[in-house]
């Protein structure tokens, strides 16, 4: 009895903390593009995941390579959130204009006269990191359910946790994306570009090898790390360069 | 060919976007990371990889 609720709450809480990494990848692409985009990537990372997994089934451990996926992830997200955090940074400088209406208005008619559907179109990049982060995660998820039922015995008891943690997550979701809705643009996207550097050094490093000591907790304070860094560059900027006139905003 | 085109492109601005520095960098971040875990030296790791990524940020505005 004892062994069973300890298999549940140990396979909810891995899961559960994949989930929230997935999530908040999600509520990224949601927030700075739009919902259409986000869910786009969760559904195909979901229908990717679900063909992996009832393909490969338990033999799953043994021929995904977890590491280089957490590679080829991470570098991207790494990437792509350090072109965003450059852009807020130059924008919270005062060297970048943080909101161009005219250029705005340029692209959204040259949208619609080409047929996109305007803010709701999908945004490819934005769905490429979406479904990457669901698709990591859903598989890390896969590999906790499978290794805990392996060694268990009880494959039930490790799936409820991970569909347990799976309502929950979802659940609080579908909670504060509404609030979250409501944050400055610029600051949703300087912490958002906080976010995927941050995951990106973490999965990338531990595609690699490195041991990250403090575990999973290790995306929390890089995340402090890169934070104060931002703040020192941007005190540092605001100093030493005179702002510039606005000029393009940019579209991220 | 002309979705051929389009795909390249669309991978070309995920990655390079505005600043060539940052997609070097980022996967010289790695790069260093993978030799220093390679050499036995992953604490040093640790340190390092998020120093460098603070550094390519700091490079790439630098010579914006």
């Amino acid at each position: 009895m004892l062994s069973g609720a300890l298999l549940l709450g140990s396979s909810f809480l891995a899961s559960a903390v994949e989930m929230v990494e997935a999530l908040t990848i999600v509520l990224a692409v949601g927030l700075t593009h739009n919902w259409r985009t986000a869910l786009l990537g969760v559904l195909a990372g979901f229908v990717a995941l679900a063909a992996v997994v009832a393909a490969l089934g338990p033999s799953l451990v043994h021929y995904v390579p977890l590491n280089g996926l957490r590679v080829g992830v991470g570098v991207l997200l790494l990437i792509f959130g350090l072109q965003w955090l450059r852009k807020a940074i130059l924008r919270a400088a005062g060297l970048k204009a943080p909101h161009d209406e005219a250029q705005i208005f340029e692209r959204e008619l040259a949208e619609l006269r080409g047929g996109a559907a305007g803010g709701q179109a999908v945004d490819w990049t934005g769905f490429v990191v979406s479904f990457k982060g669901v698709f990591l995660e859903g598989l890390e998820v896969a590999f906790i359910v499978l290794t805990f039922g392996t060694n268990s015995g009880r494959f039930d008891l490790a799936a409820a946790g991970a569909l347990l943690a799976f309502v929950i997550v979802g659940a609080t979701g579908a909670v504060v994306h509404r609030p979250l809705a409501r944050v400055p643009e610029n600051a949703i996207k300087f912490t958002v570009g906080l976010a995927l550097v941050s995951f990106g050094t973490f999965w990338g490093g531990e595609g690699i090898g490195v041991k990250w000591a403090a575990g999973d907790a290790t995306i929390v304070i890089l995340a402090a790390i890169y934070a104060l860094s931002a703040a020192a560059i941007i005190n540092l900027l605001q100093r030493s360069v005179p702002p510039l006139p606005a000029v393009g905003g940019g579209s991220d | 060919m002309r979705w051929v085109i389009g795909f390249g492109r669309f991978w070309w601005d995920f990655i390079v976007g505005d600043s060539i520095i940052l997609a070097v960098g980022g996967i010289a971040v790695l790069v260093l990371g993978l030799a220093l875990a390679r050499a036995g030296d992953g604490s040093a790791a640790q340190f390092v990889l998020p120093a460098t990524v603070v550094g390519t940020l700091g490079v790439s505005l630098r010579l914006r």
